[in-house]
């Protein structure tokens, strides 16, 4: 069961979409799963025949356990899995028994002891929750931890009995929920804000539109997202994760793309490779995931994959959004509501159409100058439309 | 309706009853009853012979009562408290404990050393002392601390029938604990004992402690939080079956302990906790301890040094947040 | 959806009304109000909005400039919008 977001403790095999004994490829869809935000298909990430599989449909568990066995086909070479499904769906290892902590070099006596920091890497767990996460085959890797400075416990590993299941609403809020805290608790938010002259850009976008059917008009947000996914190409700090105290860049410019559920909630799943796709293309792109975001369809590798996440509250009427950042990424961009504004320019007085754009950043990975210089390419970016 | 002093009385009363060798000696337990009352009525019971005055010297009645012991008798040795027994410490670890083993068994101690132990009734720094903990220390000797009327009624059979030295402690706020009290079956000196069961955090307790834990234990049901307390009954050897038992359960511990925590009987218990069921805990296992200072004297200040009911829920819920 | 006569006012807002249960499912069965607002009552958001216009556009089968957009802010509004530009067609 793999982890599809960093506030997934559980899934749910909703139907397999193969059997034993079937060839699959890299990419193939092989399960649906249901997550507590939506349904998500799963991709398999080698080549291989399904040998056996291990859950049947409608049964619930943990994230990390096994769910079917995959024999023979040559493991895909390189193209390095993104952080969040560093397990592929076939079988793994359990958590071998705890191995003892790593010896230390006595302090000379006069030296006050050090202020107890965790080792680079380990996630504390109590020693119950690592037995019990042993037992039910659930990688602490995916455990977000209630205890003391984020430390696993064992309610942390159980997963809530199945029973009655709460609805879709519930579960979507709890899921967000976790993910918020842990990055609130985790990442330390640093935010930038500014202004950017949008009448340039809108300018020619509705003489682009004019000659063009409804189905074909791109909309403002697009080519927002093609700035931040240009930017990004430029200044490659903000477009990855930060896994182990380090930060690992990005395969790609995979944007997420916020988007909000109509019965409340916000999912925002990857436009792959998005610094290339043309503006029709992007277009396209975020359609066809809004409509599978809504209705279902959306693929697991959507869900792990975005790099850096764009969220645009522009509809909803606010003018500046500050947001929270998804782990592990780095960054978040919000824009706001495109709206008149009185502007000076050229020692002149007037007023253009312009957005608050905002950038929230992981202050590990990143510090506020590069954030300006970040943000301020997004803006270059978005004065000169024709060459989005 | 009784209480536990009139229990430790009647067990008194029933052993020196049944064995002639048996007899009580110490300061003020003739005429004057004994400093809290337990030998009150026994020498006009059994006359001046079998219930001794002595001397204001700790270091010599409880020589002269292991002399006694050495030399047959089953001595019952009042020490007034705790606090005076240090006086008494080299005949106690060096004579008592250490003779049966120097002499390869030859010489046997079966002397009984009652004492009080314990502070809350404002009798200061020197006088307050609970140094259970320097006993439990010591190979040779047996430490029992009765918390309940059975226990102090019970106890007493089987510590005279021991062959080694059996330190019974008395915490000084039990004296006057009411309640009913069957016919006094003789209890072990062996075990824990489960005064409350639940399944959420064990707490672990002994003496004047017990009533503290129970008290917490109450107040944390009301939030949902269901404790176990164990009366841990006999500090030297400790039952760790029960306590790894308990712990085994519940994945959560917090011992209350009159003592210091610097080298107490709490640590002891977290100790052997986390060496026979450290794969079992969710938590590390909390101490709730006096505060490290002499005891104060102002009533203010003594209550805010001892371990109160508060603290130990305090505790217990940190555990359950995996805490200390 | 295969277009719908949009003479009368009736027609058109039937035509709107399915547009906007294609567009967002969640509305089906819902009491949807003439003078709902698309965005503020209806929770429309922008792309939403362009699968609409799309939808409409479609109903219609004209092109509906963008121009235009800023008419199409209630059901209503859209009804009457499809139903004046099919008498002219």
């Amino acid at each position: 069961m793999p982890s599809l977001g960093a506030d997934m403790t559980a899934g749910k095999l909703v139907s397999w979409h193969v059997k034993p004994g079937d060839a699959v490829k890299r990419g193939d869809i092989v399960a649906t799963v249901d997550t507590s935000k939506a349904e998500i298909d799963i991709e398999i990430f080698e080549d291989g025949t399904i040998g056996e599989l291990l859950v049947g449909e409608g049964e619930r568990v943990p994230v990390g356990a096994v769910l079917a066995t995959v024999n023979g086909g040559p493991r895909p070479a390189a193209a390095r899995e993104p952080a969040a499904t560093r397990e592929p769906a076939a079988a793994r290892e359990p958590e071998p028994a705890p191995r003892p902590p790593p010896a230390h070099e006595p302090e000379p006596a006069h030296e006050p002891a050090a202020a107890r920091e965790p080792a680079a890497g380990r996630r504390p767990a109590s020693p119950l929750a690592r037995r019990t996460a042993a037992d039910l085959g659930v990688a602490l890797d995916h455990v977000t931890g209630s205890g003391p400075d984020g430390a696993i416990l064992v309610r942390d590993v159980r997963v809530p009995a199945a029973g009655a299941e709460p609805d879709r609403a519930t579960t979507m809020r709890l899921a967000i929920a976790a993910a918020m805290a842990r990055s609130k608790r985790e990442i330390p938010h640093y935010y930038l804000g500014t202004t950017i002259d949008l009448e340039p850009a809108l300018t020619w976008l509705a003489e682009r539109n004019a000659q063009r059917p409804v189905a074909e008009r791109i909309l403002p947000a697009v080519l927002m997202l093609k700035a931040v996914a240009l930017a990004c190409r430029q200044h490659p700090a903000f477009n990855g994760f930060w896994i182990d105290d380090a930060f690992e860049p990005g395969p790609g410019v995979h944007l997420g793309a916020a988007i909000s559920l109509r019965a409340g909630g916000v999912i925002a799943p990857a436009i792959h490779d998005a610094d290339r796709l043309d503006l029709d293309a992007l277009m396209a792109a975020l359609r066809d995931l809004v409509r599978r975001a809504r209705s279902g369809g959306l693929r697991s590798s959507e869900l792990t994959d975005p790099t850096l996440t764009v969220t645009n509250l522009g509809d909803g009427g606010v003018p500046t959004v500050h947001g929270v950042i998804y782990p592990p990424q780095v960054a978040l961009v919000g824009f706001g509501s495109i709206a008149e504004r009185p502007w000076a320019a050229g020692g002149m007085l007037g007023t253009r159409r312009a957005v608050e754009a905002t950038l929230a950043a992981d202050h590990r990975a990143t510090d506020g100058i590069s954030g300006a210089a970040f943000l301020n390419a997004i803006d270059r970016l978005l004065q000169t439309p024709e060459q989005l | 309706m009784t209480t536990y002093r009139e229990a430790m009385r009647e067990a008194i009363r029933e052993a020196m009853r049944a064995d002639e060798r048996v007899f009580l000696m110490g300061e003020d337990v003739g005429p004057y009853g004994g400093s809290f009352g337990v030998s009150r009525g026994l020498l006009d019971e059994f006359g001046p012979e079998r219930i001794r005055d002595t001397p204001l010297s700790e270091s010599g009645f409880v020589g002269a009562g292991i002399g006694a012991a050495i030399a047959g008798m089953r001595p019952i040795v009042e020490v007034m408290t705790v606090n005076f027994s240090m006086l008494a410490l080299d005949q106690i670890v060096n004579s008592a404990a250490t003779l049966p083993h120097m002499s390869g068994g030859q010489i046997c101690v079966p002397i009984v050393i009652r004492m009080t132990t314990g502070a809350g009734r404002q009798l200061a720094a020197q006088h307050s002392h609970s140094l259970e903990v320097w006993y439990a220390h010591v190979p040779g000797l047996r430490v029992l601390t009765p918390a309940t009327l059975e226990d102090a009624r019970g106890m007493l059979g089987p510590a005279l029938a021991d062959p080694n030295p059996v330190i019974v402690f008395e915490h000084g706020s039990l004296y006057n604990l009411e309640g009913e009290l069957g016919a006094g079956a003789a209890v072990d000196i062996e075990c824990a004992r489960i005064r409350r069961r639940g399944r959420d955090v064990a707490l672990f307790a002994y003496g004047g402690t017990v009533g503290t834990a129970l008290d917490a234990a109450e107040r944390l049901a009301a939030d949902g939080i269901e404790a176990e307390v164990v009366d841990l009954r006999v500090l030297r050897p400790l039952d760790e079956e029960a306590i790894l038992g308990a712990v085994a359960r519940t994945h959560r511990a917090v011992v209350v302990d009159e003592g210091w925590r610097s080298g107490s009987v709490a640590a002891e218990v977290s100790a052997r906790i986390m060496e026979g069921a450290f794969y079992e805990l969710d938590a590390p296992v909390g101490r709730v301890c006096t505060a490290e200072v002499p005891m104060p004297y102002a009533k203010h200040l003594e209550d805010a040094a001892l371990p109160q009911a508060d603290d130990v829920v305090a505790a217990a819920r940190k555990a359950m947040a995996g805490d200390v | 959806m295969s277009p719908q006569p949009l003479a009368t006012i009736d027609d058109a807002r039937r035509a709107v009304l399915d547009a906007l249960v294609d567009v967002a499912p969640d509305l089906e069965g819902t009491d949807i109000p003439p003078e709902a607002e698309l965005q503020a009552d209806l929770g429309l958001d922008s792309m939403d909005f362009v699968n609409l216009v799309a939808a409409l556009s479609e109903q219609l089968e004209a092109d509906i400039p963008e121009r235009d957009y800023s008419l199409l802010d209630t059901v209503e509004a859209c009804a009457t919008y499809l139903r004046d530009r099919a008498e002219v067609r």
